[in-house]
């Protein structure tokens, strides 16, 4: 590859994961346009963007770290303070879903995993998201939980999905 | 109109219909074999343009006059990027087809980058959509094997490239310029037109941006003909020249109170009514209909008597919406308070504003912090007329704002104060009956602007008045939510 995948002194963007960055490159004539998918990339792997990995991705990307913060910073997806959730919660409210109780299912939600929209559970097990539409107006409420959407959606099948969750990741259900 | 044939729909309840096996079964890519070998780009861009097709991502624009745009003498690359971040609540339809029958989609995007000369097409996917990803890369992968995409496409000399790029949740990235932005790597702020991106878009080369649905429509326009789809829809009134008529088949998206929610194909110029009728089954349980939103919150609602509006691109209009948006038919039973459509819609607009334009960015919290106070039974019957006032000034019908978002939540703010006034009027009333300020506890003292921190509750730019340790007392409490 180029010259600057080879250099040694990156701490979080591993080789593989520029290896992987690097495969958009034929895709886009230029370089910055890789920004969206490269970002997608490591968020996937550490679980939030950090500074030291947007450094690192403006060199790898020839471009200024600003100018990837203009961008890290304005989508809702991309998180910058501290890793993610195992699971993330993704509550809708818009307007298909607040009429069949959208907003009284993000307010259960948000009571049995005792955090509000946005925070993570102590465990690092879930994050809640309150979500403006995900597009499931036919499954209303509905609930997207990481990339596999659920709904529509009742009190008891929030109990049953967050059971069955905690199952998944190995903690007991009944907490 | 007797009988009507879904074409874009028809493969979705087959088993494994987004497979090129299905597709190819029931027809696919023999349009694509046909005019590749018989028609030339030129003949394409006729068959389209005698067929009147208008996009189908909100603005209704001629498909084929926005091609006809493309510099004629331009060294190239063209581009081509199509629209799939379809973000708009209310509205999935994109996902539907992408999920169900994404061969039909590449076939039209194959076809019309045919006929206009592109030779890389990007699909902006919104993120959500995982399965549509996943299949839509999986259907990618298939044609590059049958040689649809690829070099020389079936020994023709015509080359074509897709690539699937992800957004990253924005609402934003659906506006053209956008999601032009966002594709370059930028913070995803719309560019102002002109220049249009058929003349400078992508990368600063000519770009055609289509929605998917429009896409999809070219492939059948191809394989049935211009008349078959001017069969369909309502032609434009006699009245009015500028009116390019309402062709096709398109795809309504019903959500919200009704028995039956899910994607229907139906003729353009479909009665409201008859679509939450007779395709969703009629209102749940048993209510009556108090409003139902046209086409994606941006469009503005109907009341419960404008249910006989044409759901093609001008009935809206005649109704007093922005117009038929994307399809997406949210309906409103009688027992949902017009309140919450606003808190809803300005609460969606507000958090998706971009920030680049000033009457967006703070005319809508402005108006939803507004909504908000008479939500919660402090309204005062000014309040409409200062968010009708923001309604009428914010966006690009008004010419404040550069894109086109911005007049979503002007449309929605402008609906439900001039079709509910009543409603939000008896509202505050009854949550509000002293009408002009919050009432004071006695022994408050009142104190001007810029006293002491420490006892101000809240907003000290806007309030003038200072309440040490109030307590907010409901009137009346709302009923009913």
């Amino acid at each position: 590859m180029t010259a600057e995948v080879q250099t040694a002194d990156y701490e979080l963007l591993g080789p593989e994961l520029r290896q992987e960055i690097a495969k958009y490159f034929p895709r886009y004539p230029e370089r910055r346009a890789v920004l969206l998918p490269a970002l997608h990339l490591v968020q996937e792997q550490l679980g939030y963007i950090p500074q030291q990995a947007i450094a690192e991705l403006a060199r790898f990307l020839e471009i200024h770290p600003a100018e990837i913060a203009d961008v890290v910073s304005f989508y809702s997806f991309f998180r910058r303070d501290r890793p993610l959730g195992k699971f993330r919660l993704w509550v809708c409210r818009s307007l298909s879903c607040a009429c069949r109780g959208g907003e009284s299912l993000l307010a259960y939600v948000s009571q049995k995993l005792g955090i509000a929209p946005g925070q993570t559970t102590p465990d690092g097990l879930f994050t809640l998201e309150a979500a403006e539409c995900l597009g499931a107006c036919d499954f209303a409420p509905a609930i997207m939980v990481n990339d596999t959407l659920h709904g529509p959606m009742t009190f008891e099948m929030v109990d049953e999905l967050l059971a069955s969750l905690r199952k998944e990741a190995g903690q007991s259900p009944g907490v | 109109m007797t009988e009507f044939e879904p074409v874009l729909l028809a493969n979705k309840d087959k088993d494994r219909s987004w497979t090129i096996q299905v597709y190819e079964g029931s027809g696919g890519y023999a349009t694509l074999r046909h005019v590749l070998k018989e028609k030339s780009p030129e003949e394409v861009r006729k068959a389209v343009d005698s067929a009147r097709l208008r996009g189908r991502g909100g603005a209704g624009f001629l498909t084929a006059l926005k091609w006809s745009f493309l510099p004629k003498d331009h060294p190239g690359p063209f581009y081509m990027c199509v629209n799939a971040d379809e973000s708009e609540p209310g509205t999935f339809c994109n996902r539907v087809q992408l999920e169900c029958d994404p061969h039909q989609v590449l076939e039209g995007i194959i076809l019309s980058c045919y006929a206009t000369g592109v030779q890389r097409a990007y699909i902006y996917l919104r993120y959500e959509y995982h399965l549509a990803f996943k299949r839509l890369t999986e259907a990618i992968k298939e044609a590059y094997d049958k040689n649809f995409l690829g070099r020389n496409i079936r020994g023709h000399d015509f080359s074509l490239d897709i690539y699937v790029h992800r957004g990253a949740g924005a609402y934003i990235c659906g506006e053209e310029t956008g999601l032009l932005s966002s594709l370059e790597g930028r913070r995803p702020y719309p560019r102002s037109k002109p220049p249009y991106p058929t003349v400078r878009g992508l990368f600063g080369k000519p770009t055609i941006i289509n929605n998917v649905e429009t896409l999809a429509c070219v492939r059948h326009i191809l394989e049935r003909g211009p008349e078959w789809f001017r069969s369909i829809g309502t032609p434009p009134p006699p009245d009015d020249p500028q009116d390019p008529g309402s062709f096709g088949p398109k795809i309504f998206c019903l959500s919200g109170h009704v028995n039956r929610p899910g994607v229907y194909e139906l003729p353009l110029g479909i009665p409201c009514g008859e679509v939450i009728e007779r395709y969703g089954g009629g209102v749940w349980k048993g209510r009556r209909v108090k409003a139902v939103v046209v086409g994606g919150i941006s469009t503005g609602l109907l009341s419960a008597s404008e249910l006989e509006t044409p759901l093609d691109f001008s009935g809206p209009i005649r109704a007093g919406c922005l117009g038929l948006g994307t399809g997406g038919v949210v309906v409103l039973d009688e027992t949902f308070p017009i309140v919450e459509v606003m808190y809803n819609g300005c609460r969606f607009f507000a958090h998706e504003s971009c920030g680049q334009c000033t009457p967006c960015r703070e005319g809508v919290p402005y108006a939803l912090e507004v909504i908000e106070r008479i939500r919660r039974g402090e309204g005062r019957l000014v309040d409409l007329d200062t968010l009708s006032e923001i309604g009428q000034a914010i966006g690009i019908t008004p010419g404040t704002t550069i894109c086109g978002l911005a007049d979503g939540a002007a449309w929605v703010i402008r609906t439900c104060v001039s079709k509910f006034r009543e409603e939000l009027e008896d509202h505050i009333r009854r949550t509000n009956p002293q009408g002009y300020r919050r009432r004071l506890p006695p022994g408050t003292i009142v104190l001007p602007q810029g006293a002491p921190a420490g006892i101000v509750t809240r907003k000290v730019q806007t309030q003038w008045t200072i309440y040490p340790n109030y307590q907010l007392e409901m009137i009346n409490k709302p009923t009913g939510n």
